[in-house]
């Protein structure tokens, strides 16, 4: 059973005044009180962040910095390369990648994002993963790292294609930034790190800033008319529409990087044949999937109607069969589509774009295609 | 013509032995912004408390459920052409569907509009 959570057990981030200052609707969310929605609400809050530019704040996630005790960062990479399929050796510095902490079953225990900061490296997980990831770091790395959570930093998101002209205002140079560079930067004064990146597939930022700052900092750039505060409703909608996965939803200790189609992110080096194949948790495994593919994949979903598609619904290969073959794992209504949309796990014969599958809704079984993602095309500054 | 309200936040209309129904204002706020509607089909016979409609916003799907016993005789298509009627207009041209009650009785327990208000203070 999972405690109950109250308000008086929630922790608060940084921004916790603002939020409620400024008409937020609070919900629990990986143990914290978060804004779901401002007044604005979901929808308008989606579309200001693709057509102007959207502030969340995503300080419940985990940052931290792993630094090689022989003060090399490319020893700090070799050792976080044995958690992670990814190449982190190569990152350069002021570049980050997209990585995966992984098990011995080939599962993953969570996605997070890699920083080379020139000494060190900056790690940003999961709120609901971050206790673990740390004691998992802590236990598998003590030897050669030290592991410092920067508890002391807030997280904010600048997201939308304003977000580079709203932080030019504030005296961040941003232009020359490319979409996975990051680095240390100052924004308002403040000893930020600034990386051009974000979970929404526009352009946008996402900002570490001290705890003491944070308020100071979202109240300049919430000042700016371009930008509103986006609530963790609209952050869902975004992120679904950029077909990006969800971790404890579309990705989780169940899946492989090979079956959640994120074959993307193992670079060569780390597969079969690669300077450094292997040597990460689940490697056989992960490693065969993808060379030969996996059984099942994660795909896009589009419905013929309008009625949203919403997690968990089975999946059938069509309208009479008894036995499921999939359920969706993500579903809701894309506002800039203006219509749902979905993604969840199908056998790999039935994973090709155009393929027909039925979702049962309420006792209904509703036609799907196997759409290709994102939904909504990005807009990364490459 | 009175309106009653169910602690579900349901609104009936209620005209000879017709009622008319849709969600409260209340309820539209606290939906947020609704992208589908799904009504009952014409000549359904519903028992009270039986899921009747589905109402969903961006987040959520919930449903609607039959106040009172009776058949349905009318729905109103606008709202499933423009579910965001729900949000403007929610005790107007917001109605879901129109029932012929079967048993008057069932109204004695809903609220009218004062107990309403004093439900969702």
């Amino acid at each position: 059973m999972l405690a109950r959570e109250t308000e008086s057990t929630l922790k608060h981030t940084p921004l916790h005044a603002l939020h409620l200052a400024r008409g937020a609707k609070m919900v629990p969310f990986a143990g914290y009180d978060m804004p779901v929605q401002y007044a604005a609400g979901v929808l308008k809050e989606h579309l200001h962040t693709r057509s102007a530019a959207g502030l969340f704040d995503v300080s419940h996630m985990g940052q931290i910095a792993l630094r090689a005790k022989s003060g090399k960062v490319e020893d700090a990479a070799h050792a976080l390369e044995k958690l992670v399929p990814q190449d982190i050796v190569a990152v350069a510095p002021n570049r980050q990648r997209y990585a995966q902490f992984t098990n011995n079953d080939g599962g993953l225990l969570d996605d997070l994002m890699v920083a080379n900061f020139g000494d060190h490296l900056f790690l940003v997980v999961n709120a609901a993963c971050k206790t673990e990831d740390e004691a998992h770091l802590r236990a598998h790395l003590s030897d050669s790292c030290t592991i410092d959570v920067l508890a002391g930093r807030a997280l904010l998101a600048l997201q939308g294609p304003k977000a580079e002209a709203v932080l030019a205002k504030l005296g961040a140079d941003v232009s020359t930034m490319k979409f996975m560079d990051t680095g240390p930067r100052p924004v308002a004064g403040f000893d930020c790190f600034v990386s051009r990146s974000g979970y929404t597939g526009e352009d946008g930022f996402e900002i570490s800033v001290p705890a003491a700052n944070a308020e100071a900092l979202a109240t300049k750039l919430l000042d700016d008319p371009d930008v509103l505060p986006i609530g963790l409703g609209a952050r869902d909608s975004l992120r679904l529409e950029a077909g990006l996965c969800l971790y404890g939803h579309d990705i989780d200790t169940t899946t492989t990087p090979a079956e959640a189609a994120l074959e993307w992110s193992v670079q060569k080096s780390r597969r079969n044949g690669g300077a450094r194949a292997g040597g990460f948790p689940g490697a056989a495994k992960i490693l065969t999937q993808l060379d030969k593919g996996a059984t099942r994949r994660r795909v896009g979903l589009r419905a013929e109607g309008r009625a949203p598609v919403r997690e968990g619904a089975l999946l059938f290969a069509d309208a009479t069969a008894a036995e499921p073959i999939g359920k969706v794992t993500s579903g809701g209504f894309g506002p800039s589509l203006n219509a749902p949309v979905a993604m969840g796990y199908v056998p790999t014969p039935l994973a090709a774009v155009g393929t027909i599958v039925f979702a049962e809704v309420r006792g209904q079984r509703l036609p799907l295609k196997v759409a290709a993602t994102p939904f909504v095309p990005n807009t990364y500054k490459r | 013509m009175t309106t009653l309200y169910t602690s579900d936040h349901e609104w009936l209309r209620i005209e000879g032995d017709v009622a008319t129904i849709g969600i409260t204002d209340y309820a539209q706020t606290q939906l947020g912004d609704v992208v589908f509607v799904e009504l009952p089909k014409i000549g359904r016979t519903l028992a009270k408390a039986e899921a009747a409609a589905v109402v969903e916003s961006v987040k959520a799907a919930s449903d609607v459920y039959a106040p009172i016993s009776g058949e349905v005789i009318e729905v109103n298509d606008a709202v499933t052409a423009e579910p965001s009627l729900v949000n403007s207009d929610a005790a107007g041209k917001a109605w879901f569907f129109k029932i012929k009650i079967a048993n008057k009785s069932e109204l004695g327990g809903l609220m009218d509009e004062a107990a309403y208000a004093k439900h969702t203070a």
